[in-house]
């Protein structure tokens, strides 16, 4: 399964995941209301250090995982210089470092089948309701399985263009790629329909595994 | 009922494996990826309603779950602390949009009306709910924040006509798949 979680073990991975979500709003709140550069300061230096702690591996692929900022952070400090606002441009663009960071340390500190369980969970007052969230259940499990089947099928379309043409494949497979993802979608509708369809209460992973197997 | 639900799925899966796709870059410079391409495809081939929750469906497990579903191997709750969240967050509106124009409309050829609804679904209404959220994130006026998009609006016009090609050649290859179009929309 592809996975953002990273591979080297951390003290952060032993927290429940429900915890680390409920610190990240409650960091990002307080850095969006306060504006004193020292607190913006302090915060990406915790944040920093809540890295380390994972060692030098951990680090630097965190750091990797922010890289994209960079255009959108110059641009922020260009406007702010021009405006004559440099500190106000400079509390911004901290504060944004120290809340992407933050958000990368929870996704790669926490394992997939938390997150779907921590989903199911948050889908259950609905279900108090009246609200029927067996299949939102089903469509997590069904896009959890087939998005590394659908990059499989993908990747043979590829090889096919390479064996044809000297040009990359770029858009030219992405219609190829829909009828493969709507002939898949009809055959697994059918599978589902004829094992009960999505009235049976399913856990979320449980499915991944079973559409594992109608699949083959 | 477990075909709407199947095909929501696999369509918010097909948008995660569309950002796999190598960005091509154009003339101006500016490189495109094939994501929002699957966002227009969504509105354009499951109509308003799947269309938008297909994508809503990408759009909660981007962020929540530890996958690299966004193009550029960006993290979902990263990009949603970053300043093009309101490009994000706007996704499911601009795939209703663009649905909800595929389905209604029935004058004008498919292909071209396909292209059509992606340009004001995805392109105008995504690009006010970008925008703005560039603006308020980046703590800049709107003026400098819709500059700081202008260059991706050709490669954006180019996915609308591509996403109209394709969208238009299934309704021949799968009339009753693609489900703006279908009769038996309940099916």
């Amino acid at each position: 399964m592809l996975s953002f979680e990273s591979p080297v073990r951390t003290p952060w991975h032993a927290v429940p995941v429900i915890w680390k979500f409920f610190v990240l709003f409650v960091c990002a709140v307080f850095l969006v209301f306060t504006n004193a550069i020292e607190i913006q300061l302090t915060g990406l230096i915790a944040c920093l250090s809540l890295y380390c702690v994972g060692g030098k591996t951990f680090l630097r692929n965190g750091i990797q995982r922010v890289v994209f900022l960079w255009p959108m952070l110059l641009l922020i400090m260009a406007w702010h210089w021009y405006s004559n606002t440099s500190q106000t441009g400079w509390v911004v663009a901290i504060r944004l470092l120290t809340i992407v960071g933050l958000s990368n340390l929870v996704t790669m500190t926490s394992r997939l089948s938390d997150l779907v369980a921590l989903l199911e969970r948050a889908m259950s007052p609905l279900r108090k309701f009246g609200i029927n969230t067996r299949p939102l259940e089903i469509a997590i499990a069904l896009v959890l399985r087939f998005t590394p089947v659908l990059i499989g099928k993908t990747a043979l379309l590829r090889d096919a263009w390479r064996l044809r043409s000297r040009k990359k494949p770029s858009w030219r497979i992405v219609f190829p790629m829909c009828l493969v993802a709507i002939d898949d979608a009809e055959q697994v509708a059918l599978a589902l329909k004829a094992r009960g369809g999505t009235g049976k209460k399913p856990h979320a992973m449980s499915v991944v595994s079973s559409t594992k197997d109608s699949q083959t | 009922m477990e075909r709407n639900v199947v095909f929501i799925a696999l369509f918010a899966a097909l948008i995660a494996v569309l950002g796999l796709i190598p960005p091509i870059t154009l003339p101006i410079g500016v490189p495109i990826t094939a994501q929002s391409l699957g966002v227009m495809l969504c509105g354009t081939i499951l109509g308003a309603k799947r269309g938008g929750l297909a994508v809503l469906l990408f759009v909660v497990l981007a962020i929540v779950l530890p996958m690299p579903l966004l193009s550029g191997g960006r993290t979902g709750l990263a990009s949603l602390a970053s300043p093009a969240a309101g490009f994000l967050l706007a996704w499911p509106i601009a795939a209703f949009v663009t649905g909800l124009i595929a389905e209604r409309v029935r004058s004008i050829p498919f292909t071209i009306l396909a292209s059509v609804a992606a340009v004001i679904g995805c392109i105008l209404v995504l690009y006010i709910f970008g925008i703005a959220g560039i603006a308020i994130k980046a703590n800049i006026g709107i003026d400098k924040a819709a500059a700081s998009v202008l260059a991706f609006i050709p490669g954006d016009i180019v996915k609308a006509v591509i996403a109209g090609l394709i969208s238009g050649a299934l309704l021949k290859a799968r009339p009753q798949s693609v489900l703006s179009r279908s009769l038996n929309q309940q099916a």
